[in-house]
């Protein structure tokens, strides 16, 4: 906390400690919503099913957002050199990937809807809903992370040296780049193939 | 103080606020933030208190007719979403927050503007959560609110779903608050074996609520769905399965048990030692074993459901796990009493809300032993028998613990003792009255007489009625016992006589300074050389082993060549408070399915962040402060 104390503890900045400890918390979050998922994948109550997905649909924008892990990487990279302009290009390169992922996961929710498949339909459709969901909230704080970073260094709130911001919230976008991986392969490939076979 | 503010210009400037209730509504101070926690647990308490009351004067006689069905349903549930979620575990927050910062030799928390807000988002919550009765009737479906009753449009529980959401939240914020706290800013030399065991307790208290609240949240987030927005995850009709909920709602809900449970064993692990004049009795077996109960806390909640459709298999296993925990727990009691065995006792209020700590939670434990043998348990399910129980952990533990804690920690917060003569009546009184309450539900529990049942059937008999008498006037010693205290609180803030620094001739850290704890908590910080550092800066040990006081004086940090420290304090904020309304407009949302009210509230929230974020710093960002040079490497925290 203090600007005068040189070290903490655990030689770890307090901002990113919390981060971790956040993101701790927020895996059990994710993994209680995908545990209610497994158990409702054939409760589809006459409804659409798992068949309804469309999986290179998904896998385009799944391989969008994991492509936008690297540029968040970049972001950071060149933060910690003190590029703020090469920063900023990065942060928007990461934010639009993201961006077109939730495009992608709008467009998804309107077909299955009109397919069907709406949250009250069956307790499947409405644990892939409320999964899927707020994983896209998840996106969509991210994208408004990474935007008030890049306005915050335009007005030189964020400076040079501060590069520890920049890996905050690269942190937090791994993360749910990461939970993505899990829903894409539980939630879409795993029940499709074994739909398949 | 002077280093609070230093004007810099920015959107805005920040609240100076040193006097005032001003001072307190924009404070980032963990001192004020505990006291505020404090006595907004004492108005949740009283409100708690009487709908206690209400519930036994109902069930005082059978057959009896004094609340309506619909009214005591409400009644009941509010008295266990206070007592659990607005009592006892903010009045563990109110303790963490003065404490942790304090026993670990600290300034403050290591966010302390997440702390503000983490108090404001609980006052709103609850406030959020008791507007119910004002608009349309409060939660009716008891504390756990299983589903598919509770995703019922007439049992009101959306409140129950939003309301303990918002209350999520800002326990989450504190755990991780005050995780990166102790792991952060301890003291030089504060190795982890050198915590107190209250810094040990809380740790893995706030541990356990990192990692259960999000399973809660996750549960309320799918009532919440199915009661207002049409899901189905509860619906037997479409397929859903009312047992998920209820495997959601436990495995919050146990580690929820030894979240409220171990802050108070924390604090008489603090108090023993001190009033036995002892060192605690096998430091390290109490601190594993607090982790070990964390741990396994974690691995025992469906002995809550051995009634529902979970199979043998997972009855038997979960028989063992819950066995299992009773072995940790007992250590724990073991140490207590070896502690106090051959030490110079002195029987002050703080020792003995102690000792009853102990031993009411020893009886609680036993009963709850009871529950994992599963044939037993089925008698008992939903019988006052687990009424009893709980009450006893709860209520006879950590609320006991809990109150021993206030006693012992006023002096430090006020720099008074508290009256021992009143502090003595309450103790007996409260000990009398709980017994008498809550002895007899054991007995009307084993007899048949079920739980969250509007009236008392007179076919129970009449030793059931006479039992129930007896919990009723229980509650009335109580009622006399609490207003005691409350008496002896108020008159002893005023007129309390002065206590010194070291009124109990403490152990840990928090005693070093002076009392009332000065603004920046420590002029110095201490340098840690032993687990109780204290009392080994007051006291040497002859050849024999015998104490010696040290000169006076001695306990002081003395270093004639050392610079003046830069002291660093938090500025207060606005933000917190303006940030945590916007709660207000997103549960109402949630509860009436109004996307406009989340939309609003949503948006409140994000608005309230940025000024958050762009409020100018007294002291310059962490990462390039004002008035000192900037220095590669000289990232230490976040304000």
């Amino acid at each position: 906390m203090a600007a005068g104390v040189e070290t903490t503890t655990m030689g770890l900045d307090h901002r990113k400690l919390g981060m971790w400890t956040f993101l701790g918390s927020e895996f059990l979050f994710f993994g209680a919503f995908v545990s209610a998922y497994l158990l409702y994948l054939d409760t589809t109550a006459g409804g659409p099913g798992v068949e309804i997905f469309d999986i290179p649909f998904t896998s385009i924008s799944s391989f969008v957002l994991l492509m936008s892990s690297l540029t968040m990487v970049l972001a950071h990279h060149a933060h910690a050199q003190g590029d703020l302009r090469r920063m900023r290009l990065w942060i928007l390169a990461t934010a639009g990937q993201g961006a077109v992922f939730l495009g992608g996961q709008v467009f998804e929710f309107n077909v299955f809807v009109r397919e069907g498949l709406t949250i009250s339909e069956s307790p499947f459709a409405s644990s892939f809903y409320v999964l899927t969901g707020f994983h896209g909230m998840h996106v969509f704080v991210g994208i408004l992370l990474l935007m008030s970073v890049y306005v915050l260094s335009l007005i030189g709130k964020i400076k040079p040296t501060q590069h520890v911001k920049t890996e905050m919230i690269g942190l937090y976008w791994h993360f749910v780049d990461i939970v993505w991986v899990v829903i894409f392969t539980v939630v879409y490939l795993i029940p499709e193939i074994a739909v398949l076979e | 103080m002077s280093s609070s503010t230093v004007e810099k210009s920015g959107f805005s400037g920040r609240p100076k606020g040193e006097s005032g209730i001003g001072a307190w509504l924009t404070t980032t101070d963990h001192k004020k933030i505990g006291i505020m926690y404090f006595f907004t647990v004492l108005v949740f308490f009283a409100l708690g208190g009487a709908e206690s009351g209400l519930i036994r004067a109902q069930l005082a006689q059978a057959e009896q007719n004094l609340l309506t069905e619909e009214i005591y349903n409400q009644v009941f549930t509010m008295h266990g979403i206070t007592m659990v979620f607005l009592v006892v575990m903010p009045l563990s927050a109110a303790f963490f927050n003065y404490l942790i910062p304090l026993m670990i030799g600290a300034r403050d928390v290591a966010f302390p503007r997440l702390n503000a807000f983490s108090y404001w988002v609980y006052l709103f919550g609850g406030i959020f959560l008791y507007s119910s009765f004002l608009l349309g009737g409060a939660p009716n479906g008891s504390w756990v609110g299983y589903a598919p009753l509770s995703t019922d449009a007439v049992s009101n529980m959306a409140f129950y779903a939003a309301g303990l959401n918002i209350v999520g939240v800002s326990s989450l914020a504190a755990a991780i608050n005050f995780i990166v706290t102790i792991l952060n800013m301890r003291a030089p030399g504060m190795t982890f074996m050198r915590m107190p065991v209250f810094i040990w307790m809380s740790l893995v208290t706030n541990f356990l609520l990192l990692f259960a609240l999000p399973i809660i949240a996750v549960a309320l987030f799918m009532l919440n769905a199915d009661a207002v927005f049409g899901a189905q995850f509860f619906e037997p009709g479409t397929g859903g399965d009312p047992v998920l909920y209820q495997h959601l709602f436990w495995l919050f809900g146990h580690p929820e048990v030894y979240i409220m449970i171990l802050p108070a064993m924390g604090i008489v692990s603090e108090i023993l030692p001190v009033g036995a004049r002892k060192p605690l009795f096998g430091y390290a077996a109490v601190v594993f074993a607090g982790a070990a109960i964390g741990f396994i806390g974690f691995g025992v909640w469906a002995h809550h459901m051995f009634t529902s459709a979970i199979g043998p298999v997972a009855r038997s296993a979960f028989a063992l796990s819950t066995m299992f925990i009773a072995v940790p727990t007992g250590i724990k009691i073991f140490n207590w009493v070896f502690t106090m065995w051959g030490g110079k006792l002195r029987f002050t209020t703080p020792m003995l809300f102690s000792i009853g700590f102990i031993s009411m939670f020893t009886i609680g434990g036993l009963s709850g032993v009871t529950h994992a043998i599963v044939p037993h348990n089925a008698q008992q399910h939903d019988t006052y028998y687990v009424v009893a129980h709980f009450h006893y952990v709860l209520f006879g533990g950590a609320l006991f613990g809990l109150i021993g804690g206030v006693y012992y920690w006023f002096p430090k917060v006020t720099g008074k003792l508290m009256s021992e003569k009143l502090g003595k009546v309450h103790f007996w009184t409260w000990l009398l009255g709980f017994n008498l309450t809550f002895g007899p539900m054991h007995m009307s529990g084993l007899l048949g007489q079920p739980r969250r049942t509007a009236v008392l059937p007179g076919e129970l008999g009449g030793t059931v009625e006479i039992y129930n008498l007896l919990s009723s006037l229980g509650v009335v010693v109580l009622t006399v016992s609490a207003l005691v205290f409350l008496f002896n609180l108020i008159a002893s803030i005023k007129g309390g006589v002065p206590s010194g620094n070291d009124p109990w001739d403490a152990r840990t850290l928090e005693w070093l300074t002076p009392s009332p704890t000065p603004y920046e908590n420590f002029p110095i910080i201490p340098t840690v050389t032993h687990r109780d550092e204290f009392w080994h800066r007051k006291y040497a040990e002859d050849d024999a082993g015998k104490a010696i006081p040290v000169p006076a004086g001695a306990a002081e940090d003395h270093d004639a060549d050392a610079e003046p420290e830069h002291i660093h304090m938090p500025d207060p904020s606005y933000w917190p408070l303006v940030q945590t309304l916007g709660f207000f407009p997103f549960g109402y949302g949630l509860v009436y399915g109004n996307f406009w009210l989340i939309g609003i509230g949503l948006a409140w929230l994000v608005i309230g962040l940025y000024g958050w974020i762009i409020e100018p710093l007294a002291e310059g960002d962490d990462d390039d402060p004002v008035d000192e040079p900037a220095r590669p490497g000289a990232r230490a925290g976040a304000h």
